[in-house]
């Protein structure tokens, strides 16, 4: 009997443990994964439980509903993982010895990162919205907030769903306007990056959205310390931003044990091929989602998108065959604009988002790069899609793992 | 977009980043520096070799990165390239603006 061992329970490793229970004959393979959680949180859940659109209920539900039968499931820490004999060590001193080891232990926040950041302000003026409990206390916060200087934020790249930052300053400026207080909330979006934006198209096509809600932009600031006494953010350039409010997304980094097993690099993440999703120090090692270095967004499409590929890989290794490098950093996201309307973008390691239909070419029925009602219908419905089939490793019609450059409008080469 | 820089026509995005890292050399890059207010020093040379460096090993370019390059402090960074340097140093070096999704 060999061992394919699963690290972490999250959406990537999820998916696996569901595409892989078909797939390898249970006579040769037993499947194990562990997590040390038993909730199974829906993150894009969290961008909305600020603003009293979910519920704390809708956003999370028992970790093992989704685990499927004849997959071994196991609630604990992990410990260490020793590549050199094969093994995890738990915290509870059990071994695991894998043959093949997926590894999809995700990202989290790290607000210790930067001087005064979690200090005594921390979710009393300072809140993350990445963490079910930031974005719960963020939530009672904006309940009883009078207003003032709301001051959304990003420490440093790289950033698990790099657009929710921007949703979540697009969101504010609806939720302040429906609640007659728009007039006394000064919103201000600040960025380490050149802009809000940062790719030709998206700029172009979607610059106004900051104009028209009359959100400000402070970009290039690469924050160095938050003066939480005097209520202000100062970054290397010793550039001052005030608030009375602090919504950041701190440094986000791989997990503790990565460090502990000298698997990660400066981040925590796991060196990966970017094509074949096998670590690069590691032939029986693979890694998956938020947990690679992959220069690919973090976000649950890019993970249900390596998925499908990386089951095939797993496949072929048993096998003994060349692996698919065929990976192409292929994501889709929706992105909120408040007011009921979002957009929706389609891009790969090469391809920046651009205009068009998805995901039937020229008919839609969304359209990329655009705003509009029926994406906004589009993001609301995937929280079923997640919790119904994106986990359990159905695959979605029509959406191919690799990006389809069909029915889009490209002009320039992506940079 | 193209950029005419000592004689050579220059294929540039429309905020002036190469869009062909191969078509860099040295004048290219004085130039540039020229036109972001900053004449290159020797540290300036061996800030953008390094990150010509982690740019070809696929290293993503970031603040927390040059604390740990060994080339030269955040402070030192800031000073070297005034305002966004990150933004700055990646022009001049001829590699990709460092950026996010869209």
């Amino acid at each position: 009997m060999k061992n394919l061992l699963i690290l972490g329970a999250g959406t990537s490793g999820t998916m696996m443990a569901n595409h892989l229970v078909k797939k390898l004959p249970k006579k040769e393979w037993k499947i194990t994964i562990v997590d040390q959680y038993k909730t199974h949180y829906y993150q894009p859940g969290f961008l909305f439980l600020p603003f009293d659109i979910y519920s704390s209920k809708q956003v999370k539900k028992k970790g093992s509903k989704f685990i499927p039968k004849g997959v071994d499931y196991i609630n604990d820490k992990i410990e260490l993982i020793v590549p050199e004999e094969n093994k995890v060590q738990l915290e509870n001193g059990e071994n695991i010895n894998y043959d093949i080891l997926i590894v999809a232990t995700g990202t989290k926040i790290a607000p210790e990162e930067i001087e005064g950041m979690s200090g005594p302000e921390w979710y009393k003026s300072i809140f993350d919205f990445y963490t079910y409990e930031g974005a719960k206390a963020l939530r009672n916060k904006l309940r009883e907030w009078e207003g003032g200087k709301l001051v959304v934020h990003i420490t440093e790249m790289p950033i698990k769903c790099p657009v929710a930052p921007l949703e979540f300053a697009f969101l504010a400026d609806s939720y302040f306007r429906n609640k007659g207080m728009r007039d006394k909330v000064d919103i201000t979006f600040v960025t380490p990056l050149g802009g809000a934006f940062t790719k030709p198209k998206a700029t172009k096509a979607l610059h106004y959205l900051l104009e028209e809600k009359g959100i400000k932009e402070v970009t290039d600031f690469n924050i160095e310390r938050v003066d939480y006494e005097n209520n202000k953010i100062i970054d290397y350039a010793d550039t001052e931003v005030e608030y009375d409010l602090l919504v950041t997304v701190p440094t986000n980094m791989g997990d503790e044990v990565i460090e502990r097993s000298g698997m990660g690099d400066d981040l925590n993440f796991v060196p990966t091929h970017k094509g074949t999703l096998q670590t690069l120090d590691h032939e029986n090692i693979f890694a998956i989602g938020d947990a690679t270095n992959l220069p690919a967004s973090k976000a649950g499409s890019v993970a249900h998108f390596e998925a499908e590929i990386l089951t095939e890989n797993i496949l072929r290794y048993i096998k003994g065959e060349k692996l698919k490098d065929e990976f192409d950093g292929h994501a889709n996201c929706f992105i909120e604009t408040g007011n009921g309307k979002a957009l929706l973008i389609d891009f790969n390691y090469t391809h920046e988002p651009v205009e068009g239909t998805f995901p039937f070419p020229g008919v839609g029925p969304l359209k990329l790069l655009k705003e509009s009602r029926t994406n906004h219908m589009g993001k609301m419905a995937f929280k079923w899609v997640y919790w119904n089939m994106l986990i359990k490793g159905v695959h979605i019609p029509f959406v191919s793992a690799t990006m389809s450059e069909k029915g889009k409008k490209f002009d320039i080469k992506a940079n | 977009m193209d950029l005419n820089i000592a004689g050579i026509r220059l294929d540039v995005t429309e905020d002036g980043y190469l869009t062909d890292v191969s078509q860099w050399n040295k004048e290219i890059a004085i130039e540039i520096a020229k036109k972001e207010g900053i004449e290159l020093t020797d540290k300036h040379w061996e800030v953008i070799s390094w990150i010509q460096e982690q740019v070809k090993n696929e290293v993503a370019l970031s603040i927390r990165g040059i604390k740990k390059s060994g080339v030269l402090n955040i402070k030192e960074f800031y000073a070297l390239f005034p305002g966004g340097p990150l933004k700055k140093a990646t022009k001049i070096a001829g590699v990709p603006k460092p950026k996010s999704c869209i």
